[in-house]
């Protein structure tokens, strides 16, 4: 990973490609290269759907070697969403092949001066940028299936659908998993979105004939590794609840709790929400052929994800994750699986933030546009987002954008980012983070559930005002760290609960770099990443007032607990303190 | 008195579900772990009546038990 890759969009004669030495960027990977690059190189002020602004796609630290769960990948850009420096973090198999191709990061720039779209394939040979405009508006999973039998289900894809070629603010990035299903998505704040702003439809990236990256100590690495593994596979959360059910065991955890947005967060509780659990689901799976235990990139040894089948046992869709059964499920009052799981293939088709659409279509039904637990009508109204109407376009502006048109009251959002799966009154830990986070509200940034409400790494009274600050603090910092070795998150169970665990992976990333990181260093990098991007927010004209959750969090008690946000505007100002 | 407990995830596996169970009065957590069958070390998470509790925490006539083993998510 010696070289950046960068392609101008906009070169006079046509789309150019260049490769660079790393310069001031070297020792970067993930989060703290794409959040650097970006800080560095666009303007604040720039408009993100213009020609200043940029895509950095950047593979962690690890990617690319034999280290398990290494093949997370970073999207960077301005957010059309927030206004805001945004960090898109995906699954597949994009991270690994990225990195064996030699890049540290990719960055598409410029603006194309014709209305053409654009093919980027990457591979041994080198970069081609053709235009090929047969590929107009094709959904994702249509586009991959055009471009297999030409590039190979082993190439890895990365690419916008419709919602990223018009241009929504909610639009994503899709990135292909083993299967070359394009099921794993930079989703959140509209990395799709800026991508169609320059005309890219997909990027092809194969590394047929290229190695394994070798690190500098084998033996070292190897021994790191296996450690590493066997951590994973001891702890719990790793080693069995999420390859047995996946991300949506926390379904029935966050209903019991008290904390589960139902009806666009006006309860804390839904009465349907067993009927959509992880246990129930997984039973589907397995009861119809398909998988509830399955990786999503090489190398992970976790697989918390899965394939859902229909009754007739034909593919639906990938197991859908906790954040979609509950935005399209819970949030939406609809308890029908089969439901969901059509929900999630529409999103991942047309390429769409998962979260935010779900939050959309729940804002839309409070302003009386569907009934709540009317699936139908939720399926319809992803359909038209897909076909671009102006319902569609609405829609697949986010949440935000729907409140405005509609003229709803409440509607859950910060910095214009669409709020997760979690209560802020009722997890208080989550509600720190989704005011504070560089990222709008956003519960990967900084995942207090894992004290407040699942007891790991400790606990912190979720209904309660106390800890929560330092909580999501320490959180924040650790997850911009881990986020910048490619390491997928959901690692962080057992590198919390587990200290031998987290010197594993330290050891890891030394033996391959030749370093002597500490834990020290892992904050300090943390810390570095997150100053980055306080920075770039602040110049692009964010106060501590963004800083803030809706009014009437405050005001408004939530049931089942009738629990309201209570940290004072003081505190929250305090999480960044460095 | 009468309690109903709610297992989740691996917990169900060779137990139940949902079920209600006669306690003797002043019974607390610990006492309905052992009726489930729960080992207290895998009962990693406890709600009682949807908030966080002890297995020391006493019970009453209508309470809710919710019982999860360690788990998580994103």
């Amino acid at each position: 990973m010696d070289n950046i890759l960068r392609i101008d969009m906009g070169a006079e004669g046509g789309p150019k490609a260049s490769v660079s030495p790393l310069g001031e960027y070297a020792g970067l990977g993930g989060r703290a290269m794409t959040s650097a690059i970006i800080s560095k190189e666009v303007p604040a002020l720039a408009h993100p759907l213009g020609a200043e602004n940029k895509v950095v796609i950047s593979p962690g630290l690890l990617s690319g070697t034999i280290a398990a769960m290494s093949g997370r990948i970073s999207i960077g850009c301005k957010s059309p969403l927030t206004g805001g420096i945004k960090e898109s973090n995906s699954g597949g198999q994009a991270a690994q092949v990225l990195a064996r191709l030699g890049y540290a990061a990719v960055v598409l720039e410029g603006k194309p001066r014709t209305g053409d779209l654009y093919k980027i394939i990457i591979n041994k040979s080198g970069v081609k940028i053709e235009a090929d405009n047969s590929l107009k508006l094709l959904p994702n999973y249509d586009l991959i299936e055009k471009l297999k039998p030409v590039y190979g289900d082993k190439a890895a894809y990365l690419s916008i659908g419709p919602a990223g070629e018009r241009k929504m603010a909610i639009a994503t990035i899709a990135c292909t998993d083993m299967e070359a299903r394009p099921t794993r998505h930079a989703g959140r704040g509209g990395p799709g979105a800026v991508m169609g702003s320059k005309g890219v439809k997909v990027i092809v990236l194969d590394d047929a004939g290229l190695a394994i990256r070798p690190p500098k100590d084998a033996e070292k690495f190897r021994d790191a590794n296996k450690r590493f593994v066997e951590g994973l596979m001891k702890h719990p959360v790793s080693g069995q609840g999420l390859p047995a059910y996946g991300s949506n065991v926390l379904t029935n955890i966050l209903n019991e709790a008290g904390g589960y947005p139902t009806y666009n967060f006006k309860e804390g509780r839904f009465a349907g929400a067993s009927r959509i659990s992880g246990e129930v689901m997984a039973g589907l799976e397995s009861k119809r052929g398909g998988n509830p235990t399955h990786g999503c990139h090489r190398g992970c040894v976790i697989r918390c994800s899965g394939t859902y089948n229909d009754k007739d046992g034909h593919f639906l869709s990938k197991q859908p994750e906790y954040e979609t059964v509950w935005a399209h499920g819970g949030n939406c009052g609809i308890d029908d699986p089969d439901a969901v799981a059509m929900l999630d293939f529409l999103d991942d088709n047309y390429g769409v933030d998962t979260i935010d659409m779900g939050v959309a279509i729940g804002v839309a039904m409070d302003a009386g546009v569907a009934k709540f637990g009317d699936a139908k009508a939720a399926i319809d109204l992803v359909k038209e987002v897909g076909q671009g109407t102006p319902m569609g376009r609405i829609l697949g502006g986010g949440a935000a954008a729907t409140g405005r048109a509609f003229g709803v009251e409440r509607v859950p959002v910060v910095k214009g980012q669409a709020m997760p799966a979690y209560d802020p009154r009722a997890v208080k830990g989550m509600g720190v983070t989704y005011a504070t986070s560089t990222m709008g509200a956003d519960h990967t940034a900084g995942y207090a559930v894992t004290s407040n409400i699942l007891k790991v790494g400790g606990f912190v009274d979720p209904l309660k005002a106390e800890g929560q600050v330092e909580l999501s603090r320490g959180l924040q910092i650790a997850t911009a760290a881990v986020d910048s070795t490619g390491m997928c998150l959901f690692t962080a169970f057992a590198i919390i609960d587990q200290p031998e665990t987290y010197q594993a992976l330290l050891d890891l990333l030394n033996a391959f770099y030749g370093l002597n990181l500490t834990a020290d260093g892992v904050v300090a990098l943390g810390k570095q990443v997150l100053s980055m991007e306080r920075d770039f927010n602040k110049r692009a004209g964010f106060t501590s007032k963004d800083d803030r959750l809706p009014r009437y969090f405050s005001t408004e008690p939530v049931p089942p607990h009738n629990v309201t946000f209570d940290i004072k505007d003081e505190e929250l100002d305090k999480v960044f303190n460095w | 008195m009468r309690i109903k407990i709610k297992l989740f995830a691996s917990l169900r596996v060779g137990r139940f579900d949902s079920a209600d169970r006669d306690l003797k009065e002043g019974s607390d957590v610990r006492a309905a772990l052992r009726e489930a069958g729960v080992p207290e070390k895998e009962a990693h998470v406890i709600f009682l009546n949807g908030k966080h509790a002890g297995p020391g925490a006493a019970l009453r006539d209508g309470d809710t038990l919710s019982v999860f083993p360690l788990i998580g998510g994103g």
